[in-house]
């Protein structure tokens, strides 16, 4: 790859230009001069001289060449080729780079013609851009170096450029939001110009399967979310009559009743819980939570399919354990510790000081925590794409299979690579709708927790 | 006086002593409740670690059984004429010469009696398909051996292997036999003379992806999540660490730090599937990168792990004492010499911690990978961030929708795997934090 070893020469010259840099500044001061800036400073500011233009000028080349490189191709085309609609124009020039570049049989002679065309230009634009880049890092690197003097502020400048790129960086975050905003809203718009929104948001049928053909039977696709709905709540609230009690009953008696000793080994322990990859619980799902289920459910006459909700959400319940047990941790421990004194003064017992003082005075954090884990619990993928099933049945029966948005947004996209279907817009609507769920619970979450902090600081 | 104090001091006294009791029962009932609270406390908590003691019990001893792999004790004459190669020693010759026409030789002569069709079909079925891959290498390795003869462990079936590990069954007559009756007198030879045994699975760790449970190998996974974590790591330790030293050193407060601050909050909850549909529409449909390939994956990770390693980066800036900026600025530091020089070689360990446990977690991720296409079947180990790759979890979800019993127990491997390198870089963020944790 030339870019990559175009990058790294220009690198190797940046910090050549930087022991340049600081030997004048140093041969500078060797003459008697005070000078303003430590030496390294001076090399910096050659090197930052030297490098970044050529990085930014190959950075603006590696984004614009291939638009540049069709379009002076297009151009050399014959005109009968040039003449044809965009959609067939951008067959030839797909037909062209195949010639070129993987060595393809050219269908006729104005193609193999391009192609020669195609491969001479990006040659020279390759040989173009290495002399260009060369020559930028050496004006550079002599205009920086013309610059040192005693009292040049260079630190300055070198600090101002350092401020400039830390900001950037901390923009990146800013820019993904905006991308994943941007590109949900973007592709959901385009299904809900096949499918009306009240049809998604309100429609009771899930059956994105698109005809093929015209006269195809049963496959009209319909795109009701509901089923999907139920199934994430049913799923969800599963998950979290399984995580709630125990997680908030280990980290009461973690923070209240544990010796030091076991709160070392314990708490560790349950962490463990939510260091393991999601695909694995899954995997424990299938494997062994299901066959159990349903030998149990044999046994007692309830008849429990091999994909259900209860095995789905009991896994989801025990991966999220950790996640209430340590935030309820938290929040228990942020009581102040009078409040309990004031009651075991009175005479209450500790589990009467727990239930009736501490749990109440830390009850807003507690919900925040649910909340969390409610919104982890919808947002999870792979556990129910492993155990819950694909059928989008609309059942409040645990027994039964149903599905949820993050499994239809899963089998919706993967493997089908066409962008103008329904049926993979679908993904992005559902993916807005969980984006948007899981955003709202977080911000009312982490409201209500920081709320509740301000109380007791 | 004194008989009124008496007629009132009897019940006096009765009226305390059965105060007394009522107290004495309550308190006992009190004690028993708070008892009863305790052992319910005690017993979340024994539950929870249960599941996880279940859940690695599971894995562990599903796993165990796939480091091991059956072979066949066979003497393989290497014989040019059955390898259909004549003469010719090139290395395209060798590549593509008969190795399965070697092994079902070797399987012919040691049982001579067998000799129709169909019974040779049957007596081949307890190789693997995949049996002269091994005899390829050795060829390839050393041409000479042409024309020698040479005992070779040779790798069973998956049938033939998940009987002899007693997972299926091999009794005649037993429901779920997939072997005939010669088939079982067969491997009763075998056993009898030493000639079927378990050795450790070499192929697990240097084979590719593969539609036969017992050739499918995990090298092409590792090699697909090493690559995509070092994208990962390059993009996301960099920014990382620059986002939280703006943030905490630099950034005035003022409405746009509030912004990113909540924005850096809100993305560390966004669920990592839709991580996923950015990949999707971004990188691959706006950028057309290729699909499949650990560079866009790396890119989705590094956008999933940064604001763990924000917000990591940050808690460990903040405990560096204030002290230390006001001497070094005190010493006519400028504000950044102060942050490169003093304040970040200080939070370094803590950071780094913060990484490594950011890119375990970005090691576990799964779903965000499925999007952009890492769920494609790929034989070859992957050479490059471009080439199409698999990653260790996306290996694992492959496996684990395989229908042929033999993956289950390669499935459980692979997680045994995973877990492996899970632990060794929790282990390492333990002890970063144990040996350069400071108390001020």
């Amino acid at each position: 790859m030339p870019t990559i070893l175009l990058t790294l020469v220009l690198l190797g010259l940046a910090s050549a230009a930087y022991h340049l840099g600081r030997g004048k500044a140093l041969s500078v001061s060797a003459d008697g001069a005070p000078l303003h800036s430590l030496p390294r400073y001076h090399g910096y500011y050659v090197a930052l001289w030297c490098g970044l233009p050529a990085l930014a000028l190959l950075v603006a080349w590696t984004v614009l060449e291939p638009q540049a490189l069709r379009a002076l191709m297009i151009a050399a085309l014959p005109p009968e080729l040039r003449g044809l609609s965009s959609q067939h124009l951008s067959l030839v020039v797909n037909e062209v780079r195949n010639v070129a570049l993987h060595g393809a049989q050219p269908s006729s002679a104005a193609v193999a013609e391009a192609a020669r065309h195609y491969t001479a230009l990006s040659a020279t634009g390759s040989w173009l851009l290495t002399a260009l880049c060369a020559a930028l890092a050496v004006a550079g690197l002599s205009w920086g170096r013309s610059r040192i003097h005693a009292d040049a502020r260079m630190r300055n400048a070198v600090e101002r450029v350092v401020g400039v790129a830390l900001v950037a960086c901390s923009t990146v975050a800013i820019l993904t939001t905006i991308g994943i905003v941007l590109s949900l809203i973007f592709e959901s718009l385009l299904f809900f110009e096949h499918v009306p929104l009240h049809a998604f948001l309100f429609g009771t049928e899930w059956s994105p399967q698109m005809a093929i053909r015209a006269d195809q039977v049963g496959s009209s696709g319909a795109f009701g979310a509901v089923p999907l709905f139920a199934g994430t709540l049913l799923i969800s609230a599963i998950a979290l009559a399984v995580a709630v009690p125990l997680g908030l009953l280990s980290a009461i008696y973690m923070s209240e009743y544990a010796q030091p000793r076991f709160r070392a080994v314990a708490k560790p322990l349950l962490e463990i819980l939510a260091g393991i990859p999601t695909v694995v619980y899954g995997f424990f799902a299938v494997l062994t939570i299901s066959p159990f289920l349903r030998a149990v459910g044999a046994r007692l006459g309830l008849g429990i399919e091999a994909e259900s909700a209860l095995a789905a959400g009991l896994v989801m319940g025990i991966m999220i354990i950790p996640f209430v047990s340590s935030l309820s941790d938290d929040v228990i421990n942020a009581v102040p510790q009078s409040l309990r004194e004031g009651a075991l003064g009175l005479g209450a017992t500790r589990s009467e000081t727990v239930i009736q003082v501490v749990i109440p005075a830390a009850l807003p954090g507690i919900i925040g925590g649910v909340l969390l884990a409610a919104s982890r619990a919808i947002g999870e993928t792979m556990i129910v794409v492993m155990a819950a099933g694909m059928a989008a049945n609309l059942t409040a029966n645990p027994f039964a299979a149903v599905t949820t948005v993050t499994v239809q947004i899963v089998t919706l996209l993967v493997g089908d690579q066409e962008f103008d279907s329904p049926k993979t817009l679908a993904a992005f609507a559902l993916g807005l709708v969980l984006f948007c769920v899981t955003l709202a619970l977080n911000i009312v979450a982490l409201h209500i927790v920081n709320k509740y902090r301000e109380k007791y600081d | 006086m004194t008989d009124m104090a008496e007629i009132t001091a009897a019940p006096a006294a009765a009226q305390a002593a059965a105060r007394t009791d009522v107290i004495a029962r309550r308190l006992a009932r009190r004690h028993a409740a708070e008892r009863r609270f305790r052992a319910i406390g005690i017993g979340a908590v024994v539950v929870s670690v249960a599941f996880l003691g279940t859940l690695l019990f599971n894995i562990l001893s599903n796993g165990f059984g796939a480091l091991l792999q059956t072979r066949i004790l066979l003497d393989v004459a290497f014989d040019p004429a059955v390898m259909d190669i004549g003469e010719r020693r090139d290395a395209d010759s060798l590549a593509a010469a008969d190795y399965g026409g070697l092994v079902k030789a070797a399987m012919a002569a040691r049982f001579p009696e067998v000799a129709s069709r169909g019974e040779k079909r049957e007596l081949n079925a307890l190789l693997s398909n995949g049996a002269g891959d091994a005899l390829r290498r050795m060829v390839q390795d050393d041409p000479r051996i042409i024309g020698t003869t040479r005992p070779i462990w040779l790798i069973a079936s998956s049938d033939l292997d998940m009987a002899v590990k007693g997972i299926m069954p091999r009794q005649a007559g037993a429901e779920g036999l997939r072997f005939s009756e010669r088939q079982l007198a067969w491997i009763g030879k075998l056993e009898a003379e030493g000639a079927l045994a378990r050795q450790f699975n070499t192929r697990l760790f240097t084979a590719g992806d593969s539609r036969e449970p017992e050739l499918a190998g995990l090298l092409g996974a590792i090699v697909g999540s090493a690559f995509s974590l070092g994208i990962t790591l390059l993009i996301c330790f960099p920014i990382g660490v620059a986002t939280a030293v703006y943030l905490e050193e630099f950034a005035p407060k003022n409405r746009w730090t509030d912004l990113i601050e909540v924005n850096i909050n809100n993305l560390a909850a966004v669920p990592s599937v839709v991580f996923g549909l950015l990949g999707l529409a971004i990188f691959l449909n706006t950028f057309g990168l290729p699909r499949s390939a650990p560079l866009v994956g790396g890119l989705v990770l590094a956008l999933i792990s940064l604001p763990t390693i924000i917000i990591a980066g940050r808690a460990a800036l903040k405990a560096v004492p204030p002290s230390i900026r006001q001497a070094a600025m005190g010493l006519g530091a400028s504000k950044l010499q102060t942050v490169t020089d003093h304040v970040l070689p200080l939070a370094m360990p803590g950071m780094l911690t913060g990484t490594i446990l950011g890119m375990a977690h970005a090691l576990g991720e799964t779903a965000p990978l499925l999007m952009i296409g890492m769920v494609a079947f790929i034989v070859d180990i992957p050479a490059g961030p471009l080439d199409p790759a698999a990653v260790l979890p996306v290996q694992v979800y492959l496996w684990s929708d395989s229908p042929e019993r033999g993956f289950v127990e390669k499935t459980s491997a692979a997680i045994i795997v995973l877990l492996v390198f899970l632990s060794l870089m929790n282990l390492a963020a333990i002890w970063l934090r144990k040996k350069f944790e400071r108390r001020w």
